[in-house]
């Protein structure tokens, strides 16, 4: 096995393994209740036999190592439990939710890398200038905004003022394509707008940063126009960066989505978690947080796997 | 006049317009077509910068000020950036100093040779690539059907910058502006590059313009020498001329280094104050020093040579404590020595001292001198109040420095300065050893005497004993009583400078020796004579 | 202090300004705000008056008294959390960088668990275990944002641990506190008050964004996350009040940002 393929197999080991670590700190964390499950959601003026019978319906009679393998068992088979609010089974809620949240959050991406890069390219190019400047002073001001507060302003002025976009997103099964992107506008402009700004910061001080080695300079010197050091010498080497500033905002953009689900009243798995952490029903909580924490790591392993991939003293042995 | 370069009074500025910092005020310069002209300084004499202004090229936040750079009839001071770049790299090309940094990680050698001719249509690609390698053999690297077609990462320091220069000829440029080209590497390495680069720049008549802080690397370039001083010329000669009769001061200062001897040591009964037996210490799972026998002898200096990797650095660190050998014996003054440093008491710890390279990382920058000198004395004398203040005034005294420094930080002095002040706190523990790692290889030639000058009196006074490592060979005759050669961890060769110097016996102790340059024209010649007798000789052995 | 001031941008001077009027309005809140903070002054929803300038919210508190409340609360609470995430995180960093070894080992994996999960996510998480309430809500945002400061007083360290002047401590027999507060520290000082600039922000958005997802700080208590949501029914009639504290919450950080940046530019300019 090559030290390359070595290197990548060990970075998705890892990825696996934290994913597993983050699951069991979950299940102790809520192990290390004062009292326990029952007596939480049953409050202190509980029967000592409701709390049994409760237990027993929960599986908390169990030792939690079990209870942790039965768990994690059921997730490998696509069971969360069942939730401890509305009784439903956990999956059933996040089935269309997961979608809608998926939906959402690559109609934004979508449109966010490929204007965040070009961006932060252009400002990289252009350093010092009034474009640099104008672009780098919007970024830090929409950065400096609470997502909420840009959907409620989108929502003022092109909902409410304008009437162009409805204030509300809601869809379901029912609602076309095209309708869908219409009505999740509002939401999906939100997040690019805040995406953007951290993503396009961060693409700006990579490629900066990669246009300062003397390689560059070498280029310059060798006469190789401006277009040609950005595209043949530059890019090549400033791939990694990039890549992993991108799937570093995915990852924020999947954040992001929890805030702005809320404003605009979106069906989507961040609404669920939110009323789950305030009902305290953990089932749903743990199957959520797992989800979300999943894609973060998936999104981090395949940037750290690129930036590998992609270095040429590690694609080409010695 | 020279009829390929023309400079007049070229002025270059960094910083605000409005306080600017003046990096070349007002240079002068002529080059014939053929002609290889030097370039000599120190570091921030501005040297580097006028050899990018010749290509019309200034740095980020650099400018012209003023002046003209005039290349075969064409002004190039504020030339359109798209004429500019028909010039670069088909008529003017450049040799960077770190070829590692200046080679495209991504992109292999090769691609990275024909991009300039093609771009300047001056060869197909496929053309291109036969020729470089053409150049890579003229350039004698090794297996130059092949190398090409490497990543930068896949081939070693010296082979990089010979291709580099292949590719700087690429074009077959009137004018090369080489860099610093060979300051990175080892000596016995330089010498193949400095070899390669004059016979190519010879053998196609390119001019040149060689940039190097080390006069005699550039004597054996160059056919005439300008020495530079501050962003001003300050002589300029034919190269034998300025050798044998330099007119100003700050010239011949350049080399007095080379001259300084320390005064004969008197015959004294020799003891050891550190002896080691097979000593061996590894980083991990790699050897770094493979069994090593020798002696410090109390009071004298003990040089410690060998190339970057020889294990000279490791020795140090050994020694004072920072890595535990993993076998053989150290005894100091005939007892064991304690080799872990958390396990040393007062008296091993006060004993052991050091001084660096760099006086910028070698001392706290956020610290006050006082402050930096107080907390040795506190700790190994005791003293307090008056005494302790008296105490730090005196190894101000001893190493030369006004008081006034004293509430001063880092910063705010000079390179020679810092040095002394590292000095003064490895004194204040009033140590029986010290270890000198490189402490003169950061600076310039007349700094970098007045601090030997310094050790070797302190050590009359004091009864030191140096450990002195270094790769400068000049510093090492300067100063040394002992010579230890060191190559890949092993002791090559050990004995007194006399010995080591006029009667080295190990063909690497002579082939290092050769290496370093002298003020001679004719050195480079004679070096690559011997080399190659050495070699054959070596054939005919193996 | 003058000198430095006088070399400032005007968006960096504007930042200062910003600051300081909020520092002053956190602190002498009681003497500024015309109503008390959990007061009920009139009817809900009341509009812009002479009386109550920002009008009244949902439950007919002054509006205008609750915004300044909110200062103290809002920023409070994200400096004090900041400030705690802040003392270990360097703390723990330095000493990681310094030993080395195991300890090292052991507190960077901790730490990649803690990053390898999305904060808010992990805060949700945390919060849904020991319950929505003001210190566990300090107590959670500090843990996690413990972790990339850790990572950035580590890296910062792990440059300085290796130069010269460290090592000639450890020759003369200096012990881990000396290394740590008089080598290290001074040498990474101001990368981390620059950090701690943008840390605060961080902070100050989570708590607001947790509050405003009704998970933060906890009514009564005003808080200018809480009373966007508190009052966002306003904005589906067209008035401007609920997004009011939230254009605070964006000045601030935008001030802040403003002057981390210039301070940033500051430190570059003078290295090179």
């Amino acid at each position: 096995m090559s030290q390359l393929q070595k290197l990548v197999i060990g970075r998705m080991f890892l990825g696996i393994l934290t994913l597993f670590v983050v699951s069991a700190l979950m299940f102790v964390g809520i192990e290390l209740l004062p009292g326990d499950l029952a007596q939480q959601i049953l409050g202190q003026s509980a029967t000592e036999s409701t709390l049994a019978a409760f237990r027993a319906e929960l599986g908390l009679d169990q030792p939690p190592h079990i209870r942790y393998l039965d768990w994690l068992g059921g997730v490998l088979h696509g069971d969360f439990g069942t939730s401890l609010a509305s009784g439903r089974e956990v999956s059933d809620l996040l089935g269309i939710r997961l979608a809608n949240t998926m939906f959402l959050a690559a109609y934004a991406a979508v449109i966010a890398v490929p204007v965040a890069v070009v961006l932060g390219l252009l400002a990289a190019l252009w350093r010092n200038t009034l474009f640099d400047r104008g672009v780098n002073l919007t970024a830090l001001s929409a950065i400096s905004m609470p997502e909420f507060f840009v959907g409620y302003v989108l929502i003022l002025f092109l909902s409410i003022k304008a009437g162009v976009f409805p204030t509300l997103a809601r869809i379901d099964s029912a609602t076309s394509l095209w309708d869908a992107l219409y009505r999740t506008f509002l939401p999906a402009l939100t997040l690019i707008l805040v995406v953007v700004a951290h993503m396009m910061r961060m693409t700006r001080a990579a490629i900066i940063n990669v246009l300062a080695s003397p390689y560059i300079e070498m280029a310059r010197l060798k006469g190789v126009p401006q277009w040609r050091i950005i595209v043949s010498h530059a890019l090549p080497n400033a791939l990694a960066p990039i890549v992993n500033v991108v799937a570093l905002n995915l990852a924020y953009l999947i954040v992001g989505v929890v805030v702005v689900e809320v404003v605009f009243s979106y069906p989507g798995l961040g609404q669920l978690l939110v009323d789950a952490v305030s009902s305290r029903d953990f089932p749903v909580v743990q199957a959520v947080g797992l989800f979300f924490a999943a894609v973060y790591i998936t999104l981090n392993v395949l940037a750290d796997i690129i930036s590998i991939v992609s270095n040429p003293r590690l694609r080409h042995g010695r | 006049m020279g009829d390929l370069l023309t400079i007049r009074d070229l002025r270059l500025e960094a910083g605000n317009r409005s306080e600017p910092v003046v990096i070349i005020k007002g240079l002068d310069l002529d080059l014939d077509r053929g002609e290889v002209l030097g370039l000599v300084g120190e570091s921030g004499a501005g040297k580097s910068s006028a050899g990018l202004a010749t290509m019309g090229y200034v740095r980020d936040g650099v400018r012209f000020a003023g002046g003209s750079v005039v290349f075969d009839g064409t002004e190039l001071v504020g030339l359109a950036r798209g004429r500019l770049r028909r010039l670069h790299g088909k008529r003017i090309a450049y040799v960077a100093q770190s070829a590692a940094a200046s080679f495209n990680p991504a992109k292999k050698l090769i691609d990275q040779y024909s991009e300039g001719p093609r771009l300047h249509r001056v060869r197909s690609r496929k053309e291109a690539e036969r020729d470089a390698v053409a150049l890579y053999r003229q350039m004698q690297l090794p297996d130059p059907e092949e190398i090409g077609f490497r990543y930068p990462h896949q081939v070693s320091g010296g082979q990089l910058q010979r291709a580099m220069t292949a590719m700087a000829m690429s074009c077959r440029p009137d004018l090369i502006i080489f860099d610093e080209p060979t300051t990175a590497l080892d000596v016995t390495t330089q010498i193949e590059v400095l070899g390669a680069i004059r016979d190519i720049v010879e053998d196609y008549d390119s001019a040149a313009i060689y940039i190097s802080h080390d006069l005699a690397v550039v004597s054996q370039m160059a056919d005439r020498i300008c020495v530079m001083k501050d962003g001003e010329e300050v002589e300029t000669a034919p190269t034998r001329q300025m050798l044998d009769h330099p007119r100003q001061d700050y010239t011949r200062s350049l080399w007095s280094v080379r001259s300084f001897r320390r005064p004969e040591a008197e015959e004294a009964e020799e003891t050891a104050l550190i002896r080691c037996r097979t000593l061996s210490a590894s980083y991990g799972a790699v050897p770094v020093l493979r069994g090593l026998d020798f002696a410090f002898p109390q009071g004298r200096t003990t040089a410690v040579v060998g190339e970057s990797g020889s294990g000279k650095s490791t020795l140090a660190r050994v020694l004072a404590g920072l890595l535990p050998p993993s076998e053989g014996e150290v005894f100091w003054r005939g007892e064991p020595m304690e080799m872990r440093l958390s396990k040393r008491r007062g008296d091993m710890l006060r004993n052991v001292q050091m001084i660096y390279q760099s006086a910028d990382t070698s001392l706290n920058p956020r610290h006050t001198i006082r402050e930096i000198l107080r907390r040795p004395v506190r700790k190994f004398s005791g003293r307090r109040g008056d005494d302790l203040r008296a105490r730090i005034d005196e190894l101000m005294d001893l190493v030369d420095l006004d008081r006034a420094f004293l509430d001063r930080k880092p910063g705010e002095l000079s390179g020679g300065q810092k040095q002394r002040v590292g000095i003064a706190r490895a004194l204040a523990a009033e140590p029986e050893f010290v270890i000198c790692d490189e402490v003169t290889s950061a600076l310039d030639q007349l700094v970098a005497e007045g601090i030997l000058r310094l050790l070797v009196a302190l050590q009359k006074d004091l009864g030191l004993t140096f450990m002195f490592i270094t790769h400068d060979l000049a510093v090492v005759e300067a100063i040394a009583h002992e010579v230890i050669v060191l190559k890949n961890g092993r002791i090559v060769e050990q004995g007194s400078r006399d010995a080591i110097f006029k009667h080295a016996r190990e063909d690497y102790t002579k082939r290092l020796l050769a290496s370093v340059p002298q003020m001679d024209p004719d050195w480079l010649d004679d070096a690559r004579r011997r080399e190659a007798e050495l070699r054959a000789r070596e054939g005919d052995t193996a | 202090m003058g000198t430095l001031l006088k070399s400032a941008p005007p968006s960096a001077i504007f930042g200062l300004v910003v600051l300081v009027a909020v520092a002053l309005t956190g602190i002498f809140a009681p003497l500024i705000a015309p109503y008390g903070e959990t007061e009920v002054v009139g009817g809900a929803y009341q509009p812009w008056s002479a009386a109550h300038l920002l009008g009244t919210d949902n439950l007919g508190r002054d509006m205008l008294s609750r915004m300044i409340f909110g200062a103290r609360n809002t920023v409070g609470l994200a400096l004090l959390t900041t400030a705690l995430a802040f003392s270990f995180g360097a703390m723990l960093g330095m000493l990681a960088a310094l030993k080395g070894g195991w300890l090292d080992e052991v507190m960077s994996r901790m730490v990649d668990v803690l990053m390898a999960v999305p904060a808010l996510i992990l805060a949700l998480m945390l919060l849904a275990i020991v319950g929505p309430s003001i210190p566990n809500m300090i107590g959670v945002i500090a843990v996690i944002y413990v972790a990339p400061v850790y990572r950035l007083a580590r890296a910062a360290a792990m440059n300085v641990v290796d130069l010269d002047f460290v090592e000639a401590a450890r020759l003369r027999g200096e012990r881990t506190p000396w290394l740590l507060w008089r080598e290290i520290l001074p040498n990474i000082w101001s990368t981390l008050i620059a950090e701690f600039g943008v840390r605060f922000c961080f902070v100050f958005l989570f708590i607001a964004a947790l509050s405003f997802l009704g998970i933060g700080i906890q009514p009564p208590t005003a808080d200018w996350g809480a009373m966007v949501k508190e009052n966002a029914t306003l904005i589906s009639f067209g008035d401007i009040t609920p997004l009011i504290p939230a254009a605070a919450i964006a000045l601030l950080t935008v001030a802040i940002n403003l002057i981390v940046d210039w301070m940033l530019h500051r430190a570059s300019g003078l290295k090179s």
